[in-house]
């Protein structure tokens, strides 16, 4: 027990703010897996004569303008948030990892040129190069994993690159090549585990920045093709009915702000925790 | 510092030719006509012949870069062939819209945020130093567009207190005031978590400064070395990235501006896109990254100017 306090869950655990922040993440994480066995009905199924039915007994969260069970398509829409933000955060992640230790360990022009590519970007805000984007590709969940690569990655490579310099010129890396270490040896053994550190911080916390794209462009009719249950689409459905029917609005807002909320919180406890460094102003 | 601005602005000047022309280049290699996808898919026969000529699409790709960035130096971004005017007109009456919203979200909430910090700062360890904490991380974990569209439920939907569409009667300051709290309220509310934490981190650092310990040696009183001394130096870290924000600020503003039916560079893209009217896609594109770059770029060059440690990292 006494060690137990001492793993990361244990530490977490002590963090009265991390474990709300656990509740609702395992929350989400189970609903989307049991989505098809929660829903009380079939997420697409349309039922016209029961539209816009107020949240009941039967419709928890009421039904849309086409008869559709709010509830059910939420849970399905959490499954579609999950779904995109681990595939879009896994892709830039490796991306940025690849490139950012490019840049560090590579020549100084190369260092440049990376850097310069990052910083350019950078400069594409991210809604703005989705909707220019969007002109351009179909309409689909690839779309949107694209435009979150596109405008993410850079982000990572900068955090590795600036890991990967500090790393590379300190004592026990000298030291290691002195001994007649092997590059692979000084990567793989030493510079990539001290690197992931701060990798993962930023990764978990690009969790809820991704979450938050996909349902952003489905909102503006940009990311899932139309009918699917994302969380952006029952968004725009209430907004398109906010002065008749507010609940679907109400009830479509409220599972994006406790993913956005719960990862968020999830991946503050974890940097106060992985990084110890920078707790000193806490 | 002068050698500093001017790499700062050189580099600036790159990043958006090399964005843009990125951008630029995919539209026109992408498979399919280019003068459907520059043009959109209403254009007659003769309109597109013109242009072919006109824009020298049988070129090669860099031949063509170099004549679009020709056109845009001299002030020409196309023709807007929905409405059938300049695209630097359409994009020129939008930009001011998207400013007041980026700025008037900047002003209240970096003026709240700072008060904040500065007083958690002061008050370490306070109750209401955990709560302002915990309430920044929610701030800053709320999506705008769902505060935009929660807010408009409530205030102008159910209560009504706050209009629902528009930016209010051209030259009527107070009208335009009106119609600007609520987008500026749903986009500012992020930043006023992230500005309080930063300020907050940075002034528990600057309190900690030899120059502050000799202030209050000398016994000067504790409000002035707090919000005089080191809220100054507590700022800075503020304004940068206040300067780089502004890029997700105007995401953000896309949502507002759709969300409140309001004129400006988002709303205008979002109507582009959906009549594919790329010409002024692209134009809108340049001009929003241009705005942000040119903001990050100020930004960046204040922190300079105020802190010349700060010229040494770049």
């Amino acid at each position: 027990m006494n060690a137990f306090r001492h793993t990361l869950l244990g530490r977490l655990l002590a963090d009265p703010l991390a474990v709300f922040a656990l509740a609702i993440v395992t929350l989400l994480v189970v609903s989307a897996i049991f989505a098809d066995v929660i829903a009380p009905h079939d997420p697409t199924a349309m039922n016209l004569v029961d539209r816009f039915a107020t949240p009941s007994t039967t419709y928890w969260m009421g039904t849309d303008n086409l008869g559709r069970d709010t509830f059910s398509r939420l849970l399905q829409g959490g499954r579609i948030a999950l779904y995109v933000a681990l595939t879009a955060v896994t892709i830039s992640g490796l991306i940025g990892l690849i490139l950012g230790m490019l840049a560090g360990f590579g020549p100084r022009w190369l260092d440049n040129a990376l850097l310069f590519f990052f910083d350019t970007l950078r400069a594409y805000p991210t809604i703005i190069l989705a909707l220019a984007l969007a002109a351009l590709m179909p309409r689909g969940l690839g779309t949107v994993i694209i435009v979150v690569v596109i405008t993410s990655f850079a982000e990572y490579g900068r955090v590795v690159r600036t890991q990967t310099l500090s790393l590379k010129n300190s004592e026990f890396i000298l030291a290691e090549r002195a001994m007649g270490a092997s590059f692979a040896r000084i990567v793989f053994h030493h510079i990539l585990p001290n690197v992931l550190g701060p990798f993962f911080i930023l990764a978990a916390m690009n969790l809820p920045v991704v979450i938050t794209i996909e349902a952003g462009m489905s909102f503006l009719g940009i990311g899932v093709p139309p009918g699917t249950p994302s969380w952006g689409a029952t968004l725009k459905d209430g907004f398109d009915y906010i002065r008749t029917t507010p609940w679907i609005l109400l009830s479509g807002g409220l599972p994006l702000i406790l993913a956005t909320v719960g990862f968020t919180f999830l991946g503050e406890a974890l940097r106060d925790q992985l990084d110890p460094r920078l707790r000193k102003t806490r | 510092m002068l050698r500093y601005t001017f790499q700062r602005i050189v580099l600036a000047l790159a990043i958006v030719f090399f964005a843009i022309s990125a951008l630029y280049t995919v539209m026109i290699t992408l498979p399919g006509d280019p003068t459907t996808v520059l043009l959109g898919p209403r254009a007659t026969a003769e309109i597109r012949a013109d242009f072919r000529e006109r824009m020298g699409l049988d070129n090669p790709v860099y031949v063509q870069i170099a004549q679009f960035w020709g056109r845009i130096l001299t002030g020409d971004m196309g023709t807007d062939f929905n409405r059938n005017r300049p695209v630097a007109e359409a994009v020129l009456n939008a930009l001011p819209h998207t400013m007041a919203l980026v700025f008037g979200a900047i002003f209240w909430s970096a003026t709240l945020g700072i008060l904040l910090g500065a007083f958690s700062a002061d008050n370490r360890g306070s109750w209401l130093d955990r709560i302002s904490g915990v309430l920044s991380v929610a701030f800053i974990a709320a999506p705008s567009f769902v505060v935009a569209l929660y807010s408009l439920l409530v205030f102008s939907v159910w209560l009504r207190w706050f209009p629902t569409i528009g930016a209010g009667e051209p030259g009527d300051i107070m009208s335009r005031l009106y119609h600007l709290a609520l987008p500026s309220f749903a986009i500012g509310l992020a930043w006023v978590g992230y500005v309080a934490r930063i300020v907050r981190a940075s002034m528990l650092e600057a309190l900690g400064e030899n120059y502050i310990r000799t202030a209050r040696a000398f016994g000067l009183p504790r409000r002035t070395v707090i919000y005089n001394y080191a809220l100054r130096v507590a700022i800075l870290p503020a304004v940068q990235v206040l300067g780089v924000g502004i890029g997700g600020m105007l995401s953000s503003a896309v949502f507002a501006e759709i969300v409140f039916s309001r004129p400006g560079l988002g709303s205008l893209i979002y109507d582009s896109v959906s009549g594919r009217n790329y010409p002024v896609v692209m134009g809108s594109m340049l001009v929003a990254i241009g705005f942000f770059v040119t903001c990050a770029l100020i930004a960046d060059l204040i922190n300079a100017a105020l802190d010349p440690r700060h010229r040494s990292k770049a």
